[in-house]
């Protein structure tokens, strides 16, 4: 293949590379005037990499380095979508908060970049690359309120930790490849294919596992989320929640199942033990937080369970229900955290969750649409969040993985307990003072959409659960 | 009217009262009054909607009937309505119930009219869902979405300890199901569908069956509610405002009933009957225990909701006997009970709303003050001690009637139930009613008013009604319940026959 034809393959890659050089290049310019206009143009940018993302034809370049199927398609399509809206809300949260800066789209835009890079890396070393480069934009992005103590803290933490995991990652890499002889995908395949799984490769496939699974924030590897979730500013976390964790999935479904597809049998059990472990701890740690972000936090550790088990039965309808649950999740969360944004009084941000009492009745609509989103992570019939969990669930019940399904959906009844405090303090308690109006219209927007959608996805689940099904069998045929 | 998807229009037609109460703006007065009369007429239309159903329904074939399908969700997972003898009067109960709940809060709920009429709305869209589904993934939807707006009722315009009540009623109910969902998705994968009709005639392997059913049980069981899994219910009954009461005991109850009728028995026909004596047993401490519970409660609702467990016990002796007079004893009980002990709710509520408080000792001697409430009051609980002449006795004698051919000792342990009953609801009744009006805070109290007058007197005329003449239920019935169990005797016989004939039939 020609250099020409390999560049073609990354095309929405480049444009969102391109411009993130051109927009820094004119914010530096015109100075933090331009961030509504940066903003708009990063958003836009993601419009136009969406496009190109879902005309491209599959293909492989950089000699099968990257590929670009419908697997890496549909999770770009997610990542893009989330991001923009990302953008959009902290566009209009920083202008709030009297803090704007233009180089907060730009490295949201450079994380999606790293992000796009991850879902489509087919060999080790691009992974890796992808995965650096949303990293370090995201450790800035996390201490971006840089006058925050709090803030501050979770950067540093983030970096701290994520530099752990990133060398754990690179260590198996190396195991890896000292006994395969490759970093590509298709190559190790081949290679374990032939010779079976030896044990130096299980100890790298384990700390590749060990990793990946720091990145998506699963249990042991979970303890920066809490923090992290909670320093970051809001649009921030709302960014790591949905694009970042999209991506991390996607990049982990990949790296397991593209080069060990013979070795399902080692990483099988890793992930069943990390995705029970997840959704016991995540029910269990929630219940006592108060700040709504925290609370988030463990409640994606446990959502983050739900979603492995789809990994664990590593099948195609495993992986089909993974990327249905992707799909909700970041739905969901775009909406939650739209909601938090919109929680301000006075002028200033408010994340105690009994700060929300009475709110139906203050502002019945608020309300209305916090509490269709907050019963739809809690996976109730008849909101959107069943049919996620009926897929990923049924994957897991059709790969025989029951003692594990029992346990997740016991414990998600225990995380039922913490959602429901939440619209218990919202429609039972006396209520508190309003919060502030005029939160910006795409935050609004983005809050009443997503829960509307959560609400009517009953009607017409099939489209989106279709879309997932051909994606995930490019990947796993 | 025959081309019309009546059941969906049936079943989504509260969903359309509820937007139109949400979209009611203006005073606060106005929109409340409003909703009142939103949700009166649609749940009349409802009512009259079922009514029609009933009408035009054909008692003589076990098929269902009003089918509707389309596709949904997934290969084998679709959109499928239908009902047939076993689900029909339960549409008909449920739609018939919720006028008199929405007359029952005419005046008793003053604050946020319009949300209580939009939970109470799509809490019937659920309901009659459930009954009319033929998909076990609707089916499931509709069954646990109802927890939500019955959370709200419990938790917004509950009583004192409203919150607790509410939590306890919801993941109770919620850790069932869910196990349910697990057997759902089991036999999806087994069977390759989710399709009612498809699966009553599917044959699961016996072994799996046990899971399955344990499954189900855990859910239907929580729901009944029965021994040992009850203890939400008098918490929620307690806490809830009348109506949410009614629904609960008039409908939600009966939802587990169903369930077994509709599941457990013909889809898991061997491993139902590996775990028969497990019910029997569960069906007779429910009797017992509860009825002498009952005897000691000092709160009304209490002692009603005690009532409903014993009730139920019947209910769940009756199905599992198997039995033609068994099977149709438990479906009349859980139609007359639905009707008796949200009778006895309403009838709870009236003097509530006067005095605010269910304490048996405050009250006493309400005869001399309220001789039409305490006329009403002695038939419904009459109905409960299942006097013959009303309907409670029906129900009672032929799920007994079944017990003594399935097992005799179940039968003698279910009569002496019966007696407890008699003793704890006349000992209520004495208590509240009869005596000297001694208590200073009753002296004034006034009879029924026009309205309440207009919701307890057709609730009388229907209760008799069903004692002296069940002819109209059976006749909706028996054809399903003959077929359900024909059904059963052939899949039990198809378990019990060499491995080889399963290939040939489950393909």
């Amino acid at each position: 293949m020609t250099l020409q034809a390999d560049v073609l393959v990354l095309l929405p890659e480049l444009v969102l590379a391109v411009g993130a050089l051109a927009l820094l290049i004119a914010g530096v310019t015109a100075g933090d005037r331009s961030t509504a206009a940066v903003s708009w143009a990063a958003a836009a940018l993601m419009v136009v990499a969406g496009w190109l993302t879902f005309t491209a034809a599959p293909a492989t370049a950089f000699n099968g380095t990257f590929v670009v199927d419908g697997f890496s398609r549909f999770a770009k399509l997610l990542i893009l979508g989330g991001a923009a809206l990302c953008i959009l809300m902290a566009k209009e949260f920083f202008l709030l908060e009297g803090r704007q800066r233009f180089e907060l789209p730009i490295l949201m835009l450079l994380a999606t970049l790293g992000m796009l890079l991850m879902v489509s890396a087919s060999s080790f070393i691009a992974l890796y690359l992808g995965l650096e480069l949303q990293s370090l934009a995201l450790y800035v992005l996390a201490a971006f309120n840089r006058d925050s103590l709090r803030s501050t803290e979770a950067g540093l933490k983030y970096f701290v930790l994520g530099a752990l995991s990133s060398g754990m990652l690179l260590y198996g890499i190396s195991l890896v490849y000292g006994f395969t002889g490759s970093t590509e995908f298709a190559a190790i395949a081949k290679v374990t294919a032939a010779s079976g799984a030896n044990i130096g490769l299980i100890f790298g496939l384990v700390f590749i596992v060990a990793g990946l699974a720091f990145k998506v924030g699963a249990v042991p590897f979970h303890m920066w989320t809490p923090d992290v979730y909670e320093g970051s500013p809001t649009p921030v976390t709302a960014f790591f929640v949905t694009a970042a964790k999209v991506a991390a999935f996607a990049l982990f479904i990949r790296a397991v199942i593209a080069p060990f597809p013979h070795s399902m049998g080692q990483w099988q059990q890793i992930i069943v033990v990390i995705s029970v472990l997840s959704v016991v701890l995540g029910a269990v740690a929630a219940i006592g937080q108060t700040n709504i972000k925290r609370l988030l936090a463990y409640s994606s550790i446990g959502h983050v369970g739900y979603a492995l088990l789809g990994l664990a039965a590593g099948t195609p309808l495993g992986v089909q229900g993974m990327l249905v649950y992707l799909a909700y999740y970041l739905l969901t969360n775009l909406g939650m955290f739209a909601c938090i944004s919109a929680m301000r009084r006075d002028g200033e941000s408010v994340e105690d969750i009994r700060q929300l009492a009475g709110l139906s009745r203050t502002q019945p609509g608020f309300a209305f649409a916090l509490a269709a989103l907050t019963l739809s992570l809690a996976g109730l019939p008849p909101l959107a969040g069943i049919f996620a969990k009926i897929y990923v669930f049924g994957a897991a019940i059709q790969a025989h993985l029951y003692v594990p399904a029992i346990v997740n959906i016991v414990a998600s009844v225990i995380g039922a307990f913490y959602y429901l405090r939440i619209i218990t303090i919202m429609y039972f308690d006396e209520p508190v003072r309003r919060f502030d109006a005029g939160i910006g219209g795409a935050t609004t927007a983005i809050m009443w959409g997503t829960s509307v959608v959560s609400m009517f996805f009953v009607f017409v689940p099939a489209p989106l659960i279709y879309l997932a099904g051909n994606a995930a069998r490019t990947l796993l045929p | 009217m025959s081309g019309w998807p009546i059941l969906s229009i049936i079943t989504f037609l509260p969903l359309v009262g509820c937007a139109a109460i949400l979209l009611t703006r203006g005073q606060a007065a106005a929109v409340a009054g409003n909703a009142r009369w939103i949700a009166l007429i649609t749940t009349i239309v409802e009512f009259v909607l079922s009514l029609w159903l009933w009408f035009h329904f054909d008692g003589r074939t076990s098929a269902f009937q009003f089918v509707e399908s389309a596709d949904w969700l997934a290969p084998g997972i679709g959109y499928r309505m239908g009902v047939d003898g076993i689900s029909m009067l339960f549409v008909v109960l449920t739609a018939g119930l919720m006028p008199f709940c929405i007359l029952a809060s005419w005046e008793s709920i003053e604050s946020r009219v319009g949300e209580y009429m939009v939970a109470f709305l799509a809490l019937e869209t659920m309901m009659i869902g459930v009954f009319t589904s033929l998909d076990l993934v609707l089916f499931y939807i509709f069954f646990e979405a109802g927890l939500i707006p019955m959370f709200l009722i419990i938790g917004i315009w509950g009583g004192k300890r409203r919150v607790y009540a509410s939590f306890k009623f919801f993941l109770y109910t919620l850790l069932g199901s869910l196990l349910m969902l697990l057997a759902i998705l089991a036999m999806y994968y087994t069977a390759g569908t989710t399709d009612i009709t498809a699966l009553l005639h599917y044959h699961f392997d016996p072994k799996l069956q046990i899971f399955l059913w344990i499954a189900f049980f855990a859910s239907f069981a929580v729901k009944m509610p029965m021994w040992p899994v009850h203890t939400w219910l008098p918490d929620a009954h307690v806490e809830a405002p009348t109506a949410g009461s009614v629904i609960l005991a008039g409908i939600l109850l009966k939802m587990g009933g169903y369930g077994f009728l509709r599941f457990s028995l013909p889809m898991f026909a061997s491993a139902s009957v590996t775990f028969t004596p497990l019910i029997f047993v569960l069906s007779i401490v429910a009797i017992i225990y509860t009825s002498l519970v009952a005897l000691a409660q000092e709160d009304i609702k209490k002692l009603i909701a005690y009532s409903s467990v014993a009730h139920m016990g019947f209910v769940t002796m009756g199905l599992f006997t198997l039995t033609q007079q068994g099977l149709d004893g438990g479906i009349f009980q859980m139609l007359s009970h639905g009707v008796v002990s949200g009778a006895l709710f309403l009838c709870v509520g009236v003097v509530y709303d006067r005095m605010h408080t269910r304490e048996i000792a405050a009250y006493g001697g309400l005869v001399n003050r309220m001789p039409i409430y305490a006329a009403c009051f002695m038939i419904f609980t009459l109905a409960n001690v299942g006097l013959p002449g009303t309907g409670g006795f029906v129900g009672e004698f032929l799920t007994m009637l079944g017990a003594f051919l399935a097992n005799t000792w179940v039968a003698i342990f279910a009569a002496t139930g019966v007696i407890l009953s008699a003793a704890y609801a006349l000992y209520l009744y004495r208590r509240v009613v009869f005596g000297e009006l001694v208590k200073p805070a009753l002296m004034t109290i006034k009879d029924l008013s026009p309205r309440e007058f207009a919701i307890l007197a057709p609730l009388v005329a229907i209760t008799i009604l069903m004692g002296v003449y069940p002819k109209p239920v059976f006749d909706v019935t028996s054809a399903s319940v003959a077929n359900l169990i024909s059904e059963h005797k052939t899949a039990l016989a198809f378990d019990h026959a060499p491995k080889l004939a399963a290939r040939e039939l489950n393909p």
